[in-house]
């Protein structure tokens, strides 16, 4: 499916979703995150789209908003998309976990927690996964400060 | 056919051989010189790489340039069995203790060559960084410095043999366990 019968076919779901290219290959869709685990579940279960792999999954730190990017592909359909999902609150950023959709975002999903601080509802097991257990703070996020290990350029 | 009375005698040998016929030669030297012209041709280093130098440690044991020439002939995989650690890569902090037992568990006498600008100051994660160490010559005594980015088989060759330098100037009296005064720089 083209990038832009995705789009038609797609904003029949849900009304409020944001297409845009960013002139890059992929069509990106920004969700609210009331709406990201049905969009998800409906991109992946829905025979038109398929959306069977999740090959990447990454957090991302705006500056003023906090998100997670998701990188799509239906391995029946080869068509790929994109889904970003954001939120202002940097004090308790929480998106729900796809980690029941594709099992691999239980892996990410703990990564990006580990780095940026953003909690995933229903994730089995959302603990420290490259630091240590007892690092204080979330050392991708851009206001992150450390005056020991950090030398500031 | 018979007995070869002409002894042949490595240019670089620290000593005089004297014919003695019937093929058994007389030796003068002095042990501090033999030992340590043993010690540095035949010194085994430990399998360690963090990132991209190793690659290019591996290539500098390989055919085209093969630091076997120079005696790093055997590497190890245990550091028991090892003389030499290359740190070949970036040092995390939560890679720092592991570098320090590794260390330790080597036996004397050993030696440390810091390969790349990772290993020498933390290279290009300097700044910024919360996790790299900034200069692996925090965490072990380090006798050879290797420039580079990673540096060519060449430069690393080169600080092989100047390691290999430093080990025949060494005298078992005036040895010092490498330890033993070791600023951390902290």
């Amino acid at each position: 499916m083209t990038n832009e019968a995705l789009q038609n076919l797609i904003s029949t779901w849900i009304p409020e979703l944001e297409f845009t290219e960013e002139k890059s290959q992929f069509l990106n869709i920004t969700v609210q995150p009331e709406q990201l685990h049905q969009l998800m579940t409906q991109l992946k279960s829905n025979s038109e789209t398929n959306f069977d792999y999740l090959f990447c999954l990454s957090g991302v730190d705006w500056g003023a908003a906090l998100g997670v990017v998701y990188h799509l592909e239906s391995t029946a359909h080869r068509h790929q998309l994109v889904v970003k999902v954001k939120t202002e609150d940097r004090e308790n950023p929480t998106f729900d976990s796809v980690w029941t959709i594709w099992r691999t975002a239980e892996f990410h999903e703990r990564e990006v927690f580990d780095f940026f601080g953003i909690q995933f509802t229903n994730h089995p097991n959302l603990k420290r996964l490259f630091l240590t257990e007892d690092w204080d703070g979330f050392p991708l996020r851009k206001d992150y400060v450390d005056e020991i290990n950090m030398i500031i350029k | 056919m018979g007995i070869n009375n002409t002894p042949e005698i490595p240019a670089d040998f620290p000593g005089k051989v004297i014919p003695g016929g019937n093929g058994a030669n007389i030796l003068v030297t002095s042990l501090d010189e033999i030992i340590n012209w043993g010690r540095a041709n035949s010194l085994w280093s430990l399998y360690f790489g963090t990132s991209c130098c190793a690659i290019e440690m591996m290539q500098t044991g390989a055919a085209r340039h093969d630091y076997s020439r120079f005696g790093f002939e055997v590497a190890r995989p245990s550091p028991r069995q090892a003389d030499l650690i290359i740190i070949a890569g970036t040092i995390v902090n939560k890679m720092a203790p592991v570098l320090r037992r590794l260390y330790d568990q080597m036996a004397e006498p050993k030696y440390v060559i810091a390969m790349g600008a990772c290993a020498i100051s933390g290279g290009p994660f300097y700044y910024n960084s919360y996790s790299v160490v900034k200069g692996a010559d925090h965490v072990i005594p380090v006798d050879v410095y290797v420039p580079g980015c990673p540096p060519r088989p060449e430069a690393l060759l080169e600080g092989m043999l100047m390691l290999q330098a430093k080990i025949k100037t060494e005298s078992m009296k005036t040895k010092v366990f490498p330890i033993d005064g070791f600023d951390e720089g902290l």
